[in-house]
């Protein structure tokens, strides 16, 4: 891409124009899939409840979502009067940019990566840490009981949950050796019985797994975690005071987060865009050289996103300190205990054979 | 150039939010304006090479330590008019901070101006960056040759964080917590009886 640009331009501003080009074809679709996430997330729920869920708009009710979207665009945005106006507009922004952001090394195949960095990991550890500000700073900045209690909620859970995230993420690259995302899921090659590509059927990886994605949940407050938006505790939690587009940013940033951490459990557990079995007929599709690597990853994130609604629609709400009690007593110790594992099993396979 | 750019974009920013941050009316945008003032020094370690430790700058500053700060800023209810009353006892003891400042800034710009630095009289040369990844080479040093000093570092903060817990850790009686393993043995006959009472009469409980 860049050199599209080289001969017009000095490579610096080449490279510069090409990734905002790259950063625009990433976050146009994202934005796309999450309005059809949410149309799927709520057929889904639909299903399960027995009911038929939205059928209008469009065939089959798909155009429900930018339905929403146009009615609330043409809502009125009402600022409270006694609400901080500067952090109460920019605590909806923030939540939906870093849903955005983190996107940037998240690779779809085995060549398409914004940022192929070397500390990838770390970088969505640090733009999902940065989530926690916009709920923060609405429930501070509104000025009302209960989107205040709301933020409480959502701090301590977020830090808390972190924590265990932090320890899976250090097993997951202790095994691959690396940071970078690309090099993660490369690692993942014939990783069971030399023909399945996916961390997740390494029975040392498997509980590591299971944590992450209940983590996410977590860290996403989706059902069963949603405590910051229990509407029979907390009226609609942070977002209580917000209405219009600024309701709406709140909406987009948290199913765009709900579908990144599908990406990233996609990527770290299930292989990525390999596809599950280590076969060259899988790679591209035969007689061409069309990738199936974009395929493979919307399909482990469909089925991940699936897996993330279901529990939507069966499970009740934990009480807080049910919620407290798994992040600290069961899934803190067990992530540690598995740092101890892996990196034990490491040691006395691949670093220090036993006998060499 | 971009990095020209963006070198004085951080560094302006840097130096704005800093000042913003002492002169803030409200203590939550002093502590906002702190974080991007954290934010920013990231983006400045980023352009020195150093990736890891910005992350780990936006990962345990901005992500942890700050929340922990707002959340207890925005909690407390402070008194503008008592905390200004400070200022004058106070501003002494800060003019001859800043004046420390000045003078540590005027000489180690002289040092750095006196000659070239010697690079050979370090107690571990950099390694080239785009050989070597900053975690490798952090990692590296700290698991040999800084071993102990690192285990240390981790025993204080184990000590540290054992005598929060011992400090604030108080037993209450009478507290009913619930026993979730023992809720999950309970079966349904061990909690209901099926009986067929005949009427009028009513169960015995």
């Amino acid at each position: 891409m860049i050199s599209w640009f080289t001969p017009a331009l000095p490579y610096g501003w080449a490279y510069f124009i090409a990734t905002i080009i790259d950063i625009l074809v990433i976050a146009l679709p994202v934005m796309l899939a999450v309005a059809m996430i949410i149309y799927v997330d709520r057929k889904i729920w639909a299903a399960m409840a027995l009911r038929r869920g939205p059928n209008v708009v469009g065939p089959f009710g798909l155009l429900q979502s930018f339905a929403d979207g146009a009615k609330v665009f043409l809502q009125e945005t009402i600022i409270p009067a006694a609400a901080n106006r500067g952090l109460f507009l920019i605590a909806p922004i923030i939540t939906f940019t870093v849903a955005l952001i983190a996107w940037a090394v998240i690779p779809f195949s085995s060549f398409s990566v914004v940022a192929n960095i070397n500390v990838g990991l770390l970088y969505i550890l640090a733009a999902s840490s940065l989530g926690v500000y916009g709920v923060i700073l609405a429930g501070w900045a509104s000025n009302s009981k209960y989107p205040f209690y709301s933020a409480i909620r959502a701090a301590a859970q977020m830090v808390s949950y972190e924590v265990a995230i932090g320890f899976v993420l250090i097993s997951v690259v202790m095994w691959a050796g690396s940071f970078n995302l690309q090099t993660i899921v490369l690692a993942q090659k014939g990783e069971v019985l030399g023909f399945i590509n996916a961390n997740i059927f390494n029975p040392l990886l498997f509980p590591m797994g299971i944590v992450f994605l209940i983590s996410s949940m977590a860290e996403t407050s989706r059902t069963p975690f949603d405590l910051t938006e229990a509407e029979s505790e907390l009226v609609a939690g942070y977002q209580t005071e917000y209405s219009s587009m600024s309701f709406a940013l709140y909406w987009l940033g948290e199913y765009a987060n709900v579908i990144l951490m599908c990406a990233l459990n996609a990527t770290l557990f299930w292989g990525g865009w390999l596809p599950p079995l280590d076969l060259p007929f899988l790679y591209v599709i035969p007689g061409t050289t069309i990738g199936l690597g974009l395929f493979w990853l919307l399909l482990k994130m469909g089925i991940c996103f699936f897996v993330f609604s279901w529990v939507k629609a069966t499970l009740p709400r934990y009480r807080y300190d049910q919620l407290m009690r798994l992040g600290w007593k069961i899934f803190l110790p067990l992530s540690l205990l598995f740092v101890f594992l892996v990196s034990g099993w490491l040691m006395l396979t691949r670093y220090h054979p036993i006998g060499a | 150039m971009i990095q020209t750019l963006a070198f004085y974009l951080f560094a302006i920013m840097v130096c704005l939010s800093g000042l913003l941050t002492i002169t803030a009316r409200n203590p939550v945008h002093s502590v906002l304006w702190l974080i991007l003032a954290f934010f920013n020094a990231a983006g400045l370690m980023l352009l020195l090479g150093a990736e890891f430790i910005a992350m780990l700058l936006v990962i345990v500053y901005v992500g942890a330590v700050a929340v922990l700060f707002l959340f207890v800023v925005m909690m407390l209810d402070i008194d503008f008019s008592e905390l200004r009353a400070g200022v004058a006892r106070y501003a002494i003891f800060g003019f001859a901070l800043a004046a420390a400042m000045a003078v540590e800034i005027v000489v180690a710009v002289g040092a750095w101006e006196a000659g070239p630095i010697q690079t050979a009289g370090r107690a571990a040369p950099t390694p080239d960056p785009a050989a070597v990844p900053n975690i490798q080479a952090l990692g590296t040093l700290l698991y040999t040759k800084y071993l102990f000093v690192f285990e240390g570092a981790g025993l204080v903060l184990l000590v540290a964080m054992i005598g929060a817990i011992v400090l604030t850790h108080r037993n209450r009686g009478g507290v009913r917590k619930q026993n979730i393993a023992y809720q999950n043995r309970r079966r349904p006959q061990d909690a209901t009886r099926m009986t067929n009472p005949p009427v009028g009469q009513g169960v015995e409980l």
